[in-house]
């Protein structure tokens, strides 16, 4: 045998010699990885490329009802929907930003009580001892349970007379007094926020337990037997072992939460204004005026606000060096 | 090593808390679907004044319960099945061969996860509807056009996790099974599908929990007569006179599945993880 081995991917050599031996790898094995990528990209263009181009265009059509099933009659309207979304004069302008605001304070409380429940839950039970599988277990239904089932329980619970909370905070710890509304008003914006951490620390706990599988144990010992304590050796050791996942995990967090639709959806008929986050106001901006044109304009200012923080966050091209 | 008294405390304490806090929701859920009537309609009680079956049984007729649970679960069978069969085939492109524009096909994949869902709502809305006029093919408010949203949503993840699945089996396995004669899609099937096993188990669960729990885009792309779970049990909450122990039993019944197949597999998930997360 006098062909010789070359690197994978590559077609075999042609023995020296031979009339006319092919240097290039046959055709179907440089087409046939791209016939492979085809469905899915077909499926990502479809669903996600192709509409948002579509909504980058309608952002810049006057797109009211009158168009809806006819919309390239729509007359252009070049920035005009830009101008009235961030006209912080003109009564939709003030209600987004007031609704940015609102996402804003939810998303940080949100991120930080759900990643610090998870890192509590999870430092505590990285040590054996008897139960840990069972409570391992047990915190990761919140994250398992459909949302809709999860919000609507807590739905019940936040209910003015007949709910839980109202009953265990007033009648049996007399923390509060009367039974105050929860879904309406001021306190909606704590029902949401503790709703959503609810939802999301299993998450941030399943992520940093398997980040703490990672760190071999020995570190630790060592770490003991120089007397480092408790917490010296979470600051010292853990946290700064956690960091690559940290990051991953709090930039996931945060869009998770700054994207949220779901936990107000359901949980309100219509969100009061504390508790209107910015997806379900475009939401409703959108379907109840019919102004699509408007609300694809605010959709875009979020996607250009949620790109510059991630593409700050993350520095530049990180993913991409992973798969280059 | 010995934990400090203090520390051990501080365990008990702390996770003490985590698990009422935990706890609480599912309790009520599961203590209110076996309550009578005028136990959830007045102040709560922490038992049932008598248990009752009777919401499990009533459920199904307050609200057209059991066409919303076959909505559902046609949709997110076919989801699943469709989104795991196209990540098999691009997770084994994206790890077995090496072509131009790989590193940018996966960046756009993956950064499309980050975009909100409200910027394609609107669009997709419109073109579906559009589609419909000039073609008549029936997208919006159908099954159809709502598994093929469902497909894309899961499709990120499940090819990351399906490709770092194929990238920890050794490549000598390829050769070997090409050297005896098999095609790309043998090796595939004979190779590759058996060892990366788990991972198609924990992508499938997270394709179907991801369909069978979304709202936003049911909410807009059904009509009543396709309407999914998630959109209908919200309808019982918005009645004037809400019948919380039907809607607590029906809560349970959507979501035990779900958390049974989630936890029963959670190990295979986490694997998946880290297995994607150790070549980061």
């Amino acid at each position: 045998m006098s062909e010789t081995i070359t690197a994978p991917g590559d077609a075999p050599a042609r023995v020296p010699g031979k009339p006319g031996g092919r240097r290039r790898p046959p055709r179907g094995r440089k087409v046939l990885p791209y016939l492979l990528l085809l469905p899915a990209l077909i499926a990502e263009l479809a669903i996600h490329v192709i509409p948002m181009l579509v909504g980058a265009w309608m952002s810049l059509l006057h797109l009211t009802q009158f168009f809806i099933r006819n919309w390239t009659a729509a007359p252009y309207g070049g920035l005009t929907n830009y101008r009235v979304a961030m006209d912080l004069n003109g009564p939709v302008g003030k209600d987004l930003l007031h609704s940015f605001f609102v996402t804003v304070a939810v998303t940080v409380l949100v991120v930080s009580g759900a990643w610090l429940f998870g890192l509590a839950g999870s430092v505590l039970l990285d040590r054996p001892f008897r139960g840990r599988g069972a409570l391992r277990t047990l915190f990761l239904v919140p994250y398992a349970l459909p949302v809709f089932t999860a919000v609507i329980t807590w739905r019940f619970m936040f209910q003015r007379d007949n709910g839980m909370v109202n009953t265990v905070l007033s009648d049996e710890l007399h923390i509060q007094h009367g039974h105050p509304f929860w879904l309406l008003g001021g306190n909606s914006f704590a029902a949401l926020v503790i709703i959503n951490i609810w939802r999301l620390w299993p998450f941030a706990f399943l992520t940093l337990t398997a980040g703490l599988q990672s760190i071999p144990g020995d570190l630790h010992e060592a770490a003991a037997i120089d007397g480092a304590g408790f917490l010296r050796r979470l600051r010292s050791v853990t946290l700064p072992l956690l960091r690559p996942v940290n990051r991953v995990l709090l930039l996931v967090l945060f869009l998770w939460t700054f994207n949220d639709f779901n936990t107000a959806y359901i949980l309100f008929d219509l969100p009061p204004t504390s508790a209107d986050v910015i997806s379900i106001h475009i939401y409703n901006a959108s379907f109840i005026t019919w102004n699509f044109g408007l609300g694809s304009a605010m959709s875009v200012l979020l996607l250009a606000f949620l790109l510059v923080v991630t593409l700050g966050y993350l520095g530049t091209g990180r993913l991409r060096r992973r798969y280059a | 090593m010995h934990d400090s008294t203090a520390l051990r405390w501080v365990r008990g304490v702390v996770l003490t808390l985590l698990t009422i806090f935990t706890v609480l929701p599912l309790y009520v859920m599961v203590v209110s679907s076996v309550k009578p009537l005028q136990d959830v309609q007045g102040a709560f009680t922490w038992v049932p004044s008598h248990v009752t079956f009777q919401p499990f049984v009533d459920m199904w007729h307050t609200v057209p319960l059991g066409r919303y649970f076959m909505n559902s679960l046609i949709v997110s069978v076919s989801a699943t099945v469709c989104s795991v069969l196209i990540a098999i085939i691009t997770g084994y492109a994206v790890s077995r061969y090496k072509f131009r524009g790989r590193g940018t096909f996966m960046t756009v994949v993956l950064s499309t996860q980050m975009f909100p869902g409200i910027l394609f709502l609107l669009p997709l809305f419109l073109i579906f509807v559009n589609i419909d006029r000039y073609t008549g093919i029936v997208l919006y408010g159908s099954r159809l056009g709502l598994t093929i949203t469902y497909l894309t949503f899961a499709l990120p993840f499940s090819i990351w996790l399906i490709a770092g699945y194929f990238d920890t089996i050794p490549r000598e396995l390829d050769e070997a099974a090409r050297v005896d004669g098999a095609g790309p899609i043998r090796t595939l099937i004979r190779v590759l599908l058996p060892v990366a096993a788990p991972g198609i188990v924990a992508v499938a669960i997270y394709a179907f929990m991801t369909a069978w729990g979304e709202v936003l885009f049911a909410s807009v792309l059904t009509d009543e007569s396709t309407r999914t779970l998630a959109v209908g049990l919200r309808g019982y909450a918005n009645q004037s006179n809400v019948y919380w122990n039907q809607v607590m039993a029906a809560s349970l019944v959507i979501s035990l599945p779900v958390v049974i197949g989630f936890l029963g597999l959670q190990r295979f998930l986490v694997h998946g993880l880290t297995a994607g997360a150790v070549k980061t």
